[in-house]
Parts: structure tokens; sequence; C-alpha cells
């Protein structure tokens, strides 16, 4: 028996298959030792050929990691990281030899996107979407690249970008997100390996959907990705980025930084459906997800808008945010959270008004079950210049049984008079009444609190693009299996 | 179709059914009278397996099986329908997409393909214009901002869809202006089949003048009182429950 189908057997006796995507594929890695230090920092740059400038941005990052706290105020709790524990560094070995088309991809690798469900050529041809897999650390195939350069729409690995145009990553490279901006973006500053770089020149309407799917896959591996996309005056683009990782004991890290730009009247819609590993039902095992996302609207007329559908990882630390820096700018945040088990999740956004007449929008639907805690966290900021703020926010909790709990922590910062801040929250449970009304159509219990769950995320699920909403409705269903009876 | 023996049930430790006798045969409408408090909804609630009505005692045969262990939904795939008194809201929901779900759920337990969504459609068209009722009912939530009215027309529509073999109506009547009830009962009498049957529970007789039952039961103190035609039915209305109300009743 191959390695793969033992782990695939194990996996199976273990789980009772409940984690779908719980495989691993059997591909020779090359590895950076285990543990962090300067010349782990130094080793990834020179894998990655990297100019100077990088290596001393990653080397400051990185001392300046050394010496900040972790932070504390979140609610989620697990014991301390043992940063010396991960691999910083994993591509699959071909790495000097690129694939240069798909045909050339390691066969299994393309076997474990099909297990994911997304078959690279069915994609291609089917839906329309150009994906960048990010597979452990460094992208192996971009496909649809060929329509986009038409358009002059970049859209590749960090690390190629960074050979391609260079003077565009310098120039937006961590000017959302400070190097020091926290300790987990930090740490992706000094070790990050890959992730995406999306360039959308002035005026141009990206002409699809643009996906990556990440996936960690190496045994303590820590995936650190990081990703760019930058809009320039009068352009649009939708970003979709998916998330499974195999099934593991240990818990693994995933720290991931996300920075957009969007200058004036240009508009970025980023979607996420976040399905890593939660852990088993007693909370053993399962991905840190502490990740930092933020985008700034720099120009006039500008819009950023995040959907997320979060129902993985055994903690997820994450709080998507818009800097509405641009007069008119517009940040949005849609959010879906689902815990179950022993599934901690403490995620919320964070709009900084700073522009005049700029408004923001937050829909969050968190549902929680099992024996899991959640909290909504948000910060909404109006600084004294921003004439004529707006925002409304609606956070909705659902509660499935009597053991898990939702919090709401709304912070209002408002230092300007004629801002209008609204906020509406809700926490209700799926009703005895639903329930047996809809059991009494046939419906099965488990359905039918999938049916209501649904439901109660219509808002929110409706934003996702066409092929991701149907993926996120399913990912509902299945993310709350066995949270009633 | 039906048989209830000896049925004796509780709510929260209280005997509320003190031995129901009943018997429906294929074909036949049966109306369910009795004063408020008489056990009427606990009575279409035990026979729909709602949790936390438990059974203590005598048998439930529906064509010849036992129900007292089935789940609701499994009792739903066997074609018993309730049409609930209070219909439930369900946010957020569409009421096709509510309405496909049970249909393939009911066809799935009973090893039938599923319908597809061009097939299903078809089917729920067919069924509105039949009932006379509005697609725009369809897009919305399921009860969601619905009247009185909108909801038990909405509950006729399920009805009609699932095609149930034993429909109870709950108070079907409750809330009703008498062009709705009308409708509703329009609904109602065109599923009836020699093959299916009805059980109409309702408080007044006002109800019984569209849906013409076979036979009228009062139920009251947790037992079947009387059992006539549909001229006791006419009578209650005359002399009310007052020669049926014990100490219980309200």
């Amino acid at each position: 028996m191959s390695a793969t189908a033992e782990t695939v057997e194990q996996v199976k006796s273990i789980s009772g298959e409940k984690y779908k995507y719980g495989f691993v594929t059997d591909i020779a890695a090359d590895k950076a030792p285990k543990g962090l230090s300067e010349d782990i920092v130094r080793f990834i740059s020179a894998k990655k050929r990297e100019p100077e400038w990088l290596l001393e941005w990653r080397l400051k990052a990185y001392r300046r990691w050394l010496e900040m706290p972790e932070p504390q105020w979140s609610k989620v709790q697990f014991p301390p990281i043992d940063y010396q524990q991960y691999h910083y560094y994993s591509a699959p070995k071909s790495d000097d030899d690129r694939p240069k088309s798909l045909d050339e991809v390691d066969p299994e690798l393309l076997a474990t996107y099909e297990k994911l469900g997304i078959p690279i050529k069915e994609q291609e041809v089917l839906a329309g979407v150009a994906v960048d897999y990010v597979f452990d650390s460094v992208s192996v195939a971009t496909t649809f690249k060929k329509k986009l350069e038409e358009v002059g729409v970049i859209f590749c690995p960090i690390s190629e970008a960074l050979e391609r145009c260079p003077d565009l990553v310098r120039k937006y490279l961590g000017t959302v997100v400070p190097v020091a901006d926290n300790k987990h973006a930090c740490l992706n500053s000094a070790v990050f390996t890959d992730g995406s770089f999306v360039y959308i020149p002035p005026g141009v309407k990206c002409p699809m959907e643009l996906s990556t799917y990440f996936r960690i896959n190496e045994m303590n591996t820590g995936q650190f990705e990081r990703t760019l996309i930058v809009a320039d005056k009068g352009s649009y683009v939708s970003y979709l980025e998916g998330c499974t990782a195999p099934m593991r004991d240990e818990n693994q890290l995933h720290a991931a930084v996300v920075e957009l730009v969007a200058l004036d009247d240009a508009e970025i819609k980023y979607s996420t459906v976040q399905n890593w590993y939660p852990g088993d039902e007693d909370g053993k095992g399962g991905i840190y997800n502490f990740v930092t996302k933020r985008g700034a609207c720099r120009g006039r007329n500008s819009k950023i808008s995040w959907t997320q559908v979060e129902t993985g990882s055994a903690i997820t630390w994450k709080y998507p945010s818009c800097i509405l820096q641009g007069d008119n700018s517009v940040g949005e945040f849609y959010s879906i959270a689902i815990t179950n088990n022993a599934q901690q999740a403490d995620t919320g956004t964070k709009m900084i008004h700073l522009g005049k007449n700029t408004t923001s929008r937050i829909i969050s639907k968190g549902i929680s079950a099992g024996k899991s805690d959640q909290t909504y966290r948000g910060l909404v900021k109006i600084s004294p210049k921003a004439e004529g703020a707006r925002n409304y926010t609606q956070c909705d909790s659902l509660l499935i049984g009597d053991k898990c709990g939702a919090h709401t922590v709304p912070y209002i910062e408002s230092k300007n008079k004629n801002a209008i801040v609204e906020h509406e929250a809700t926490t209700s449970t799926i009703s005895e009444d639903q329930l047996f009304y809809l059991r009494q159509r046939g419906i099965p219990e488990e359905a039918a609190v999938a049916l209501v769950v649904n439901g109660f995320c219509r808002e929110v699920l409706q934003q996702l693009p066409m092929e991701f909403a149907v993926e996120a409705q399913k990912l509902v269903g299945i993310s709350l299996e066995g949270s009633v009876g | 179709m039906l048989e209830i023996k000896d049925l004796h049930a509780t709510v929260q430790g209280k005997e509320i059914l003190k031995g129901v006798n009943l018997i429906i045969e294929p074909g036949e409408v049966h109306a369910i009278m009795g004063p408020n408090g008489s056990g009427k909804s606990t009575l279409s609630y035990v026979l729909a397996g709602r949790d936390g009505y438990e059974v203590t005692g005598g048998r439930i045969i529906y064509e010849g099986e036992d129900l007292t262990e089935l789940d609701p939904e499994e009792r739903a795939a066997k074609g018993i329908f309730l049409a609930f008194q209070y219909p439930v809201e369900i946010p957020g929901v569409p009421n096709s997409t509510f309405l496909n779900e049970a249909v393939n759920a009911v066809r799935r337990y009973r090893g039938e393909d599923e319908l597809d969504k061009i097939q299903f459609v078809k089917m729920l068209r067919a069924k509105t214009k039949e009932l006379n009722m509005s697609d725009e009912m369809l897009k919305r939530a399921v009860n969601v901002g619905f009247s009185g009215g909108e909801k038990k027309r909405n509950e006729v529509l399920q009805m009609a869809v699932l095609e149930p073999k034993l429909s109870i109506l709950d108070e079907t009547d409750s809330g009703l202006d008498i062009d709705a009830l009308k409708i509703v009962s329009d609904g109602v009498n065109a599923l009836r089949a020699p093959d299916r049957s009805s059980l109409v529970i309702t408080h007044y007789q006002r109800l019984l003048d569209y849906i013409v039952p076979d036979k009228v039961h009062v139920l009251a103190r947790g037992r079947i009182q009387k059992t006539g035609g549909k001229e006791l039915a006419l009578e209650l209305e005359k002399n009310g429950y007052a020669d049926y109300a014990g100490e219980e009743a309200a």
C-alpha cells in the first residue's frame, strides 16, 4: 500500500470520513530545516533568488518579530506556539524546473486538486476561472495567463512578480499591512514563501474571476502566503480564495497577509471560502488561522468588498479591514463564520473612515454549534476629517445547542459630529418549531438545520460569485454535521 | 388508512389524551371538534410525531404499520401531512427552495429519483396554477411577512405539492376571513380522492360547510365522546360544547 493510500485508510478509520479533504499527497518536498532563525530567513530569500532590498525587509521584520508580544486581546485560547517546531519553507522538488504547462505538472499533484473538487482542466473550460494554485508554498500552475496578459492584467505568484515587475511590488508591499502591524503579520513578512500578486491596469475590468486555492500539505509546515492586489484607477477585479488542508493531529500555523490597494474609482471584491481542517470532535489538531487582511481605498470613489465564509480551522483570528482614505470610498464586509465541536473563532472587521463621505457596511452572520466559541469583534472608526461618513453594521448570531457561545464586541469611535453609525445585533437559536415544521415536510433533521442556517446566511451567500456560492452552501451543511440530535 | 387504538399521550408529564379510539378508511374525511384544551392539537402533534409529545399507551396504526417509533420526517415520507395552525417562519429560505428540499427528501426516502430543477419548477407551476396562487409567493421566504390567510394558503400549496395520503388540518380555519376560507377549502377538496383521507380539526362548524366530512367526532377531556355524521357539527354549533365540558375544559 502506498503511503498515500495508507494515510487515506487511516484517516477514514479515525474520522469516519467526516473531513472529506483529509488526505496527504506523497511528493518529495524540498524543505528548509525545522525552526526559525536569521539563517532560515536568508535561506528562504536565497531559494527564491530575491533582490537585496527584500532580504533586508525580511530581516527587519524578523528582528521586530523577536521582540513583539503575541496579541492577547482576542477571546481565543491556545497553548503557547512553539515556533521552532515548524518548517518555514517547503516546495515541491521541481522548483528549479517549473512546469511550462499543465502536462508537466506532477500528476499526483493534479490528483490532489481533483480530490479537492477543482480539476484544473475542468475549471479552465467550465468555470472560466484563472487559478493560481498554491501548493504548500510555491505556485505550480497558473492558468489563463495569456488571456489576462492581453488586457495587461498581471496575475502570478508573488515570487514571479518580483522578477517581472519588481518596482510595482516594492511600491505597494507592506504599505497596507506594515511589517510590524502585529506579531503574526510580522512573522509572515519575515518568512512568507508565496502567494499571489495581482495588478489591474487603469480602466481595465478584469475579464474573469481570479482564484487561488491554498492548501497546506507537508507535515509541520506553516503556510505564510502573502497576497498583494493592486487595482489601478478605474479598474475592477474579483478575487476568490479557497482553502483546505489535510487532517493532522498536531496544530499547524497559518499566518497569511493579504493587502489590497484600490486607486481612484477602482473596485476590488475579495471572497474567501475557508475550510482548513478544524481538528477533531475533541479539539485535537486543526489549523491556527491567524490572518491579517486589509484593504486600502486610497483613491476617490474606490471600493473594497470582503466576503468570507469561514467554516474550518481550530482557531480563526481574522479581521479583514478597510481603510477608507479616498473621499466617497466604500468598504464592505460580509461574513459567515461557522464553528462546531471545539472550534474557536474571533473574527470581524475594521472600518477606518478617513475621507469625506466614506461609507461602510458590515453584515456578519455567526453560527455556533457543539461546544464551540465565537466572537464578532469589529471596529468602526470615524476620523475628525471624515465629514458625512456613514456606517451600517448588522451582527446576527445563531446558536445551535446549549453548550456553544456567541459574543459580539463592537467598538465604535466617532470623532466627527456629522457621522452616522448604526449597529444592530441579534442572537437567536434554531427553534424547535422550525425544526419540527421542516421535518414534518419530510426533511431530515440535519438537512433541516442546514436549511435554516443557509437561510440565516442568505444575505452573505448572495454576495459570493456563483461558482463559490454553491460550494459554500454545501459547506454550511457539512460543517454542521453532528451538531444536532 | 388510520387506526388509533386506546391512545394515551402526555405532554410535560401531564396526560392529555386518555384513550382515543378512531378509525379512518381510505377516501374518508373525518372532523374532530371539541372545546379548547380538549386535546385536539395534541392529537395532531402525536400523529405527526413531535418531540415532547409522548405516547404512553395504545397504538397508531397507519397503513398497517405502527407509527409510534418513527421520526416526524419518516412519517411525512410515508404520506402524513400536518397543516399547522400556526405555520412557522423560516427567514431567508425561499418557499420554492423549501418545497424542492421537501419533495426530494421524501422521494429519496421512498427510493424514487429526485426531481431535477426543471421537472420541479414545472410541477410547482402546475400546482400554483391549479390553486390559483401567484408565483410571487414562491420567491418569498417561507411564511415570513405572510398574512394569516397567505400562511394557510401556503400550507395548502405544500399539501398539494407533497400529495399526502393522510392530511391532518389543525384548526386551519382559525384567523381566516370567508374568502380565504373558501380558497383553502377548495384546495383541500381538490385533493380528495378514493385513496386519500383527511382529518380536519376545528373548533367551529363553519369550515365543515366547505369541507364536508363523512364523520364528525367530539373530542373532550382527552377522549372521543361522541361520533356522528355531518349533522353532529350543526348540533354542536347550536348547543355548544356544554354537554361535553368536564372540569378540565376551558
